[in-house]
């Protein structure tokens, strides 16, 4: 029998460690390889990826009454009280209904009263990209946080030359017991929208109408905030979002299913 | 897109190899990940047939079925230990070649992975498997069963997530 043996790169092989989480409504799962998963510093740095969402929800739920967010909508807190975050985040957000062209955008106007803002499309992948900076501190591990469909992967410190390979499947949005494709990635972000788990939550801006078609757009490239916004994008018009990440973002690639 | 993919499920008396290996022409594979509870099994289906993962209960013997004729065969060896078992999963056959994996079991467990045939008909052939055989050998070992690490799909909420892939999947990292 002519065997092929893979050659033993580390001595012992790494272990891997979940954390799992309701937050922010959606369940958060972490999970860790290391030679030693049990080091206390991975479970403590965990403990800050999800203190991180925890404070992300209570400044900017849509949710909670008590959100900065919702105080401000409601005239309840002046703009220079709440918390900074939310300038940043608005900031985002306007940058990122500029950058595609309108396909992404966080106001919402309602029939006869103010638009509302609503920046949960672009919070959740920002939340998650930050959150994962609390990992990169930590030595000799590879990490992967998947917060309600969307996937962020890196590497801690001392891990510049390692690549750890993660295996990202994108869910069939026709029949989500399946996967329909699978994306390798080392370190950067998965994102994913489509209409079949919430229905149809995903606004045409241009029309206002909301999008109930099948199928999903996900956007791979190096950071979750990003590749969120542009897969909400896709969902809108692949076409023209194509055409724009090509343009603009060529870091990222698209994969309409 | 080039994806390697190595799908390995097994419980204690299922076992099912199959090893689909695609290159940059393949189209939509379909991939299912089926009952979570016993450990979260994974099968899988080449590109070419449609869902095709076949188990025979019987320990020792697999026969997972793509397009392919050949049949699985297993041996136990255990002469020193009895619960350690090696199995040979069934070649696959994909529109590249032949593909076939052997494990080996110890109490209930994957502790080593080896790809035994492989396709090797180019230059293009040998540089991504040369690559791709030793990370799945080492991914079988340490993954067990579970091939894929994370499920991206349009945001589900936490009622969604007890049905959810990637539930089945942090319950076997778990």
């Amino acid at each position: 029998m002519s065997t092929l043996v893979a050659p033993q790169r580390t001595p012992q092989a790494p272990g891997r460690r979940v954390f799992v989480r309701q937050l922010m409504g959606l369940p958060v799962s972490l999970h860790v390889r290391a030679v030693e998963p049990d080091r206390p510093e991975i479970e403590l740095a965990a403990g800050r990826v999800f203190a991180h969402l925890e404070r992300v929800d209570r400044v900017l739920s849509t949710w909670r009454a008590d959100s900065d967010l919702l105080r401000l909508q409601h005239g309840e807190l002046d703009a220079d009280q709440a918390h900074p975050w939310l300038a940043e985040v608005t900031d985002l957000c306007l940058e990122a209904e500029d950058r595609t062209d309108g396909l992404f955008r966080a106001w919402r106007s309602r029939a006869g009263g103010r638009p509302t803002f609503d920046p949960t499309g672009l919070v959740k992948g920002w939340a998650v990209a930050a959150a994962a900076a609390h990992l990169e501190t930590v030595a000799d591990i590879a990490f992967s946080i998947g917060a309600g469909g969307d996937i962020v992967v890196g590497v801690g410190h001392g891990m510049l030359d390692a690549r750890p390979i993660w295996r990202i499947g994108i869910e069939n949005a026709r029949d989500r017991s399946q996967v329909a494709d699978v994306v390798t990635l080392s370190r950067g972000a998965v994102a994913t929208s489509g209409a079949a788990a919430r229905g149809a939550h995903i606004v045409d801006p241009r029309t206002g109408q909301p999008l109930s078609r099948p199928g999903s757009t996900t956007v791979v490239g190096p950071d979750l905030l990003w590749a969120d916004v542009w897969a909400t994008a896709a969902f809108v018009d692949p076409t023209t979002t194509r055409r724009l990440l090509e343009a603009r973002d060529p870091a990222y690639r698209l994969i309409v299913l | 897109m080039r994806r390697i993919t190595l799908w390995l499920a097994s419980t204690a008396t299922t076992l099912v190899l199959l090893f689909s290996y695609h290159t940059s022409t393949s189209s939509g594979t379909t991939t299912s990940i089926s009952s979570p509870a016993n450990g979260g099994s994974v099968a899988a289906a080449g590109s070419s047939s449609g869902p095709s993962s076949d188990s025979s209960p019987t320990s020792g013997s697999s026969s997972g079925s793509s397009s392919g004729s050949s049949s699985g065969s297993g041996s136990s060896s255990g002469s020193t230990q009895s619960s350690t078992k090696t199995y040979t999963g069934a070649a696959a056959s994909t529109r590249f070649g032949d593909v076939q994996v052997k494990i080996t079991v110890a109490n209930g467990k994957v502790t080593a992975a080896t790809v035994t045939q492989v396709p090797w008909r180019d230059h293009r052939d040998q540089e991504i498997n040369s690559q791709a055989v030793p990370i799945l050998n080492e991914e079988a070992v340490s993954a067990q069963s579970a091939h894929i690490d994370m499920v991206s799909g349009a945001s589900y909420t936490s009622q969604g997530y007890a049905q959810s892939l990637q539930s089945a999947l942090d319950q076997a990292g778990l």
